[in-house]
């Protein structure tokens, strides 16, 4: 099984993103449960969220203590939320700043990456919600779904020429993590 | 549950209870919105809304409101479908023993949340198990797709003639209400033929008046009482007939009255009820490994309580753990009282330990579980422990 925890802040989508990868597992003939770390929900504030995909149906229900990967959707997040708490060695973190991995100097074994997702989602959405832009990064950076997996389940979820440009924007972060 | 997933589809609890309800036809649904509860309504008034379910959606001023309505629709003979969660729950309260001392089949989803006060929104299970004694059947799911077999199930309970009492079918909320994970979802024909129209033999009806909840005084007050608790009774063949014949139409089974994991040879053997199952069984397989004999046993029956299957599951174990979301303020907890009850008036001696975990949301890990575990090995020992409150932060008090 491996499990995924998602730092963002309310308003970002992380709960969607989180809900993404549960669809696009499945997609992938794996199981998957997404869900929020239930708050009180308010725009602005540290949320999170979280994913599990295993080839075994989940029964497990608490939340993610030691993920094998951690999406960080703002990079303040850093100063007030320990994202890489309980990340595995082997694990992975996907950070989203103009910043370098080193530049961060996050205490984890695990590998950092980092990506500048807000870059792309101006350039290409025109707005700076980042959520799909880094579920891009993390299928590159992870290939815990299927690239095809993924689009399909951006593509129900958002339709017309929203679901293209984010369907870019996917493509433009995959390419540039994988 | 059932590994076919070809009609499976990752969805939200919610949404897929409201698809379960919109398979069972509600003539009325009345309802007052109550965060975890809430995506559940919101789903329905959609799907009225958008001419996918032909019901009357009323909503209401307040929780009572919402009860009392659907205790008029089913007076009329129609059938009605209701939701809600802690607080709401409460405020049904008077209304919860009209309905079931009227003998009206209804059915209500309990999104389990704490109780205030402290206010808390997040989930635990003092709402329904408080209200164990309002003559309602309490059905417990472990995870949404139980939750959605239940609804359907709940109707066929509730309705049919020897039972005609009204069904809670309670899941966590937020953590059953807000998650994404592989649901099938009904379908609409093979739940008609499950679930035929309605039939009540008796309504209010100008052309054959009758009276629906007279006055009883002591000369008839006692027997009311007695007809619904042995309805009760009956209702605990019915359940695990509705399961059996559920199985026959949508080929999922997961136990009538009670349900166990690796409970053949277990020594400890950890009883429980809700979305926890889940984590416990990752538990045992963790514990397993480990050359221990662990196993659970879950309640997914809660009122009628299924005294007779749970003498005969357990008493081959060494000690029994029982691990609940509520606590009896000034005694114990619902659950372990009860099956204490259940064991002294039978031959089994089994110690039983009582546990209070996951108030007002607080999250239960498989750490937690060994620490029950634990309990339960030194409980065999003869060091028997009184009820705790696990995962206490004494530091803070």
């Amino acid at each position: 099984m491996k499990e995924i925890r998602l730092h963002g802040r309310g308003g970002q989508g992380s709960v969607t993103a989180a809900e993404i990868i549960a669809v696009a597992a499945f997609e992938d003939k794996r199981f998957s449960q997404a869900f929020p770390a239930f708050g009180v929900e308010r725009r602005g504030a540290p949320v999170m969220a979280f994913a599990r995909i295993a080839d075994q149906p989940i029964r497990i229900r608490s939340q993610i203590y030691e993920p094998d990967y951690v999406i960080v959707q703002d990079v303040t997040l850093l100063d007030v939320v320990d994202v890489a708490s309980g990340l595995k060695e082997s694990g992975k973190i996907i950070i989203n700043t103009d910043r370098s991995p080193e530049a961060l100097k996050l205490k984890t074994k695990a590998e950092v990456i980092t990506i500048d997702a807000t870059k792309i989602a101006m350039e290409i959405l025109k707005r700076p919600i980042v959520n799909t832009t880094m579920l891009g990064a993390f299928c590159g950076a992870s290939k815990e779904v299927g690239i095809e997996s993924l689009n399909k389940a951006i593509s129900e979820r958002f339709s017309g020429e929203l679901g293209k440009k984010n369907l870019l924007a996917i493509k433009t972060a995959y390419e540039r993590v994988s | 549950m059932s590994n076919n997933t070809a009609n499976m589809k990752v969805v939200e609890g919610s949404y897929a209870i409201a698809h379960a309800v919109m398979c069972c036809r509600p003539d009325v649904i009345s309802a007052y919105p109550i965060t975890p509860q809430t995506h559940i309504v919101e789903n329905l008034s959609q799907m009225v809304a958008n001419g996918e379910l032909d019901s009357e959606f009323l909503t209401v001023d307040s929780e009572f409101s919402a009860l009392s309505v659907l205790v008029g629709v089913c007076a009329a003979g129609g059938r009605g479908y209701s939701s809600t969660t802690s607080q709401g729950l409460a405020l049904m309260y008077e209304v919860l023993y009209n309905v079931s001392g009227l003998r009206m089949p209804l059915v209500m989803n309990v999104a389990n949340r704490a109780m205030g006060a402290p206010l808390n929104i997040w989930n635990d299970q003092q709402d329904s198990i408080g209200a164990r004694d309002v003559g309602w059947i309490q059905i417990y799911a472990e995870n949404v797709q139980e939750a959605v077999d239940a609804t359907l199930q709940a109707y066929k309970i509730a309705e049919d003639r020897d039972i005609r009492t009204p069904v809670m079918v309670c899941m966590d909320g937020f953590v059953l209400t807000h998650v994404y994970e592989p649901v099938e979802l009904l379908d609409k024909e093979k739940a008609r033929e499950f679930l035929p129209d309605f039939k009540p033999e008796h309504i209010l009806d100008p052309a054959r008046p009758m009276t629906f909840g007279a006055f009883a005084d002591p000369s008839t007050y006692t027997e009311f009482r007695y007809q619904q608790f042995e309805a009760q009774l009956k209702a605990l063949p019915k359940i695990e007939e509705v399961a059996r014949q559920f199985e026959e139409s949508f080929g999922r089974y997961y136990g009538g009255l009670i349900d166990g994991y690796f409970l053949d040879d277990a020594e400890i053997v950890i009883v429980t009820l809700g979305s926890v199952v889940g984590t416990v069984k990752d538990a045992i397989d963790a514990m397993r490994s480990e050359g221990k004999k662990v196993g659970l046993l879950k309640i997914r029956s809660y009122r009628p309580f299924p005294v007779q299957a749970l003498r005969k599951a357990l008493k081959d174990a060494a000690v029994i753990a029982v691990m609940e979301k509520d606590v009896a303020i000034g005694g114990e907890a619902g659950l372990v009282t009860d099956l204490k009850a259940a064991f002294y008036s039978s031959s089994i001696r089994t110690p039983i330990i009582g546990f209070a975990a996951g108030l007002g949301g607080r999250d239960i890990t498989i750490k937690d579980i060994r620490k029950i575990v634990e309990k339960a090995e030194a409980a065999r020992k003869g060091d028997l422990s009184e009820f705790e409150f696990l995962a206490l932060r004494k530091e803070i008090l």
